[in-house]
């Protein structure tokens, strides 16, 4: 590495005492934080690389080592904390913009955590929740204007547009296989299948093992058309076609190659090691009436069979935008 | 203080209904002992009747009863009946003066017809024209009220206590084969007699004991298809999605109480397919319109009358029937007063419709 301002995060100590130089750590680090000095026979460490995943710890033999939070600190004030200083020298080594993903790095407050929905008197008289239980079952799709009847004045209830039933009103956000791990991925489908709702596998295909979930699946179409086809398309229960999203709206996304493995390869049907790049845009759709084309490409290659989704980010203008696109007859959208 | 429409009054309630099933037809007086001794379920606020068979010799004209507050209130709805219906008698509601009821406003009757050929060039039919008509006249003519639009039936309505309503509105003098009647008692109000029960479109009527939670719910979706929830009361948000459902939609009366008062998810899930099929087909379809919390309404139609609880029977009704007599109120007490010997008494199962016609054959 080369020598810059950077503060390591954290320490390494290995116990002298302990340590048997048995190598463990060395061949178990990933960043290749331990090395090997033949000619001390002792074991030496980088800490710069270190990222605190704890395995060396885990795996040591004698319990010889602890990563522990750097003490060492740049000259601070209230105004220009660690973080600031280090993310400035960061930005300024690399020239790259700092991303952070997983939640949010800063203490902000996240209010939904501190919200307490508590059902109490929701009648007059109020009533305990054993007599009035709440229903969350929901169905989402299109509903017929006129009700049809049967030849012996029954309602006709066959030949209903494609409809979604959730148990519960909650549809996992979107989040590709590739971005998050073929693990993550499986737990998420075994959740909807368990919820009786839907997880969503945005934008990198469906790995072939989750086909299974299919019924509790739906499959994204997004602006990278990453692991799009039409068994994928049959699969899911729902497509959806994502034009913005929540977490970042107005960006497109970016699976650096190293992440594109042989699995991540062949799902979103990329050559290994390439980078997966998501515009922006759709680069087919600059507006309203080419949305409306890849719908019904996508309607026609289902034959009609699944609800299509268009999911909108809640930004400027969009009552004008969602109205819109319930205007063209579609499925239904969320944002 | 603010009057319905500026804001949401709750209020609880009596409610009492009687129908000869032979049509044999019967004056109001039945109606107004019925409701007196719930006097406690009231509190002054708001009382009224529907009467259905009243008005025989007119029976093929819409019977309008139109509250005025102002002159000019009155000759702007006059003109706009003129435009679209040929009206064959005006005249004022007969009423008599008594010190409970106060702060009248001047009261008329109408019968009608709309314009064959203007009914011909909307498009619409007649009875749809009718009620694009009502909503009009509420929604934009200020200070004039259309409280009753049916044919050969009436709604009395007023600020006070049922039975000096009944009796200020003469409904003694009055026969009919049906009759419904309200007491209110809204938390707070300032006393406007559109605020009164019953609610009515066209030939609907629907007096309400309970307080919905759902109302919200309910007010978004209606209000999708052209109704407009002016009043903002749970009475006519359930006027509208009966009307919705029944008149627009051609369901069953049955049909609509199974989807205003559905089972549950999990009794639905463990009935026979075809029931199960039935019953995930109209929750998902008219999802929105399911009334939660608790109610007790009667229905008053052409012909008939229903009577439904909500689904947990949260509040109290019972149904009484006496030969060709069928009574349905908050209270026993109610029942008893006008007929003491029952051939039978029950109260009805949350969700379980109660729907009494006239035998067929009998003209209404
Ligand atoms: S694993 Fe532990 S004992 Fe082995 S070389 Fe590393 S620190 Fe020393
Ligand atoms: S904690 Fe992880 S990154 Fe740090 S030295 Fe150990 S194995 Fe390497």
């Amino acid at each position: 590495m080369a020598i810059n301002y950077k503060i390591p995060e954290y320490d390494v100590l290995r116990d002298p005492q302990r340590c048997i130089a048995c190598r463990v750590c060395e061949r178990q680090c990933a960043n290749e934080v331990h090395a090997f000095d033949p000619e001390s026979g002792t074991m030496r460490s980088d800490e710069s690389k270190c990222v605190n995943c704890h395995r060396c710890v885990t795996l040591c033999p004698t319990h010889a080592l602890k990563i522990v939070k750097n003490p060492d600190t740049f000259r601070l004030s209230a105004y220009w904390k660690q973080s600031d200083i280090g993310e400035i020298y960061a930005q300024a080594d690399t020239g790259g913009m700092l991303l952070s993903s997983m939640g949010n790095p800063k203490p902000y407050p996240i209010y939904w955590d501190k919200m307490l929905i508590n059902a109490s008197q929701v009648t007059n008289p109020s009533i305990d929740p054993l007599r009035e239980p709440m229903e969350t079952r929901t169905f989402l799709g299109k509903k017929p204007g006129r009700i049809e009847r049967n030849a012996d004045g029954s309602i006709k209830t066959a030949g209903l547009p494609p409809q979604l039933k959730l148990e519960v009103p909650i549809l996992f956000s979107a989040m590709s296989y590739g971005s998050i791990s073929y693990n993550a991925h499986a737990s998420l489908a075994r959740a909807a299948r368990e919820l009786g709702t839907y997880y969503n596998t945005g934008e990198g295909g469906l790995h072939e093992d989750f086909y299974e979930y299919g019924p509790n699946t739906i499959v994204q179409v997004a602006s990278g058309r990453f692991g799009v086809h039409p068994d994928y398309l049959k699969t899911g229960a729902a497509i959806e076609i994502k034009i913005g999203q929540g977490a970042k709206p107005g960006i497109g996304g970016h699976l650096p190659g190293a992440k594109i493995t042989d699995a991540v390869s062949r799902t979103r049907m990329i050559p290994k090691g390439t980078d997966a790049i998501s515009p922006a845009p759709h680069h087919d759709i600059y507006s309203i009436e080419d949305l409306r084309q890849l719908v019904f490409s996508l309607k026609e290659a289902t034959e009609y069979q699944k609800p299509v989704i268009v999911k909108i980010a809640a930004v400027h203008n969009v009552a004008a935008i969602a109205s819109g696109i319930a205007a063209q007859r579609r499925g239904y959208h969320c944002h | 203080m603010q009057k319905e429409g500026q804001i949401r009054i709750p209020s609880g309630c009596a409610i009492t209904g009687v129908i000869s099933k032979s049509g044999e037809r019967f004056s109001g007086e039945t109606a107004i002992r019925s409701i007196e001794p719930m006097h406690d379920r009231s509190n002054g606020l708001g009382g009224g009747f529907a009467a259905y068979g009243i008005y025989p010799k007119n029976r093929d004209l819409y019977a309008f009863h139109v509250f005025y507050d102002s002159v000019r209130a009155k000759e702007e709805c006059e003109a706009a009946l003129q435009t679209s219906f040929d009206v064959s008698a005006a005249e004022k509601i007969p009423t008599r003066r008594m010190p409970q009821i106060t702060d009248e406003p001047a009261i008329w009757r109408y019968f009608a017809l709309p314009y064959d050929k203007l009914l011909q060039s909307t498009g619409l039919d007649e009875r749809e024209f009718v009620a694009q008509f009502v909503v009009k006249i509420n929604t934009q003519i200020p200070g004039a009220y259309v409280f009753s639009s049916g044919k050969n039936m009436g709604v009395f309505k007023a600020v006070g206590f049922p039975e000096d309503v009944g009796r200020y509105y003469r409904l003694e003098d009055y026969e009919g084969y049906c009759w419904t009647a309200h007491g209110r008692y809204p938390t707070n109000t300032p006393g406007w007699w559109g605020g009164a029960h019953p609610f009515s479109l066209l030939d609907y009527t629907v007096v309400h004991n309970g307080e919905i939670s759902s109302y919200d719910a309910n007010r978004r979706w209606i209000e999708m298809f052209g109704y407009r929830c002016t009043l903002l009361t749970d009475t006519e948000a359930i006027t509208y999605i009966i009307d919705y459902l029944n008149r627009r939609h051609g369901l069953s009366l049955k049909e609509t109480a199974e989807v205003i008062a559905a089972p549950f998810w999990n009794e639905i899930d463990s009935m026979s397919p075809e029931d199960r099929k039935r019953y995930t087909y109209l929750r998902n379809i008219f999802s929105g319109l399911l009334i939660t919390g608790p109610f007790s309404i009667l229905l008053g139609f052409t012909g008939g009358m229903m009577a439904l609880n909500d689904r947990l029977k949260l509040r109290s009704m019972v149904v009484g029937e006496k030969g060709d007599r069928v009574y349905v109120a908050s209270e026993e007490c109610a029942i008893r007063t006008v007929e003491p010997t029952l051939d039978r008494l029950w109260s009805p199962r949350g969700g379980e419709p109660v729907i009494v016609r006239v035998n067929e054959g009998v003209r209404v």
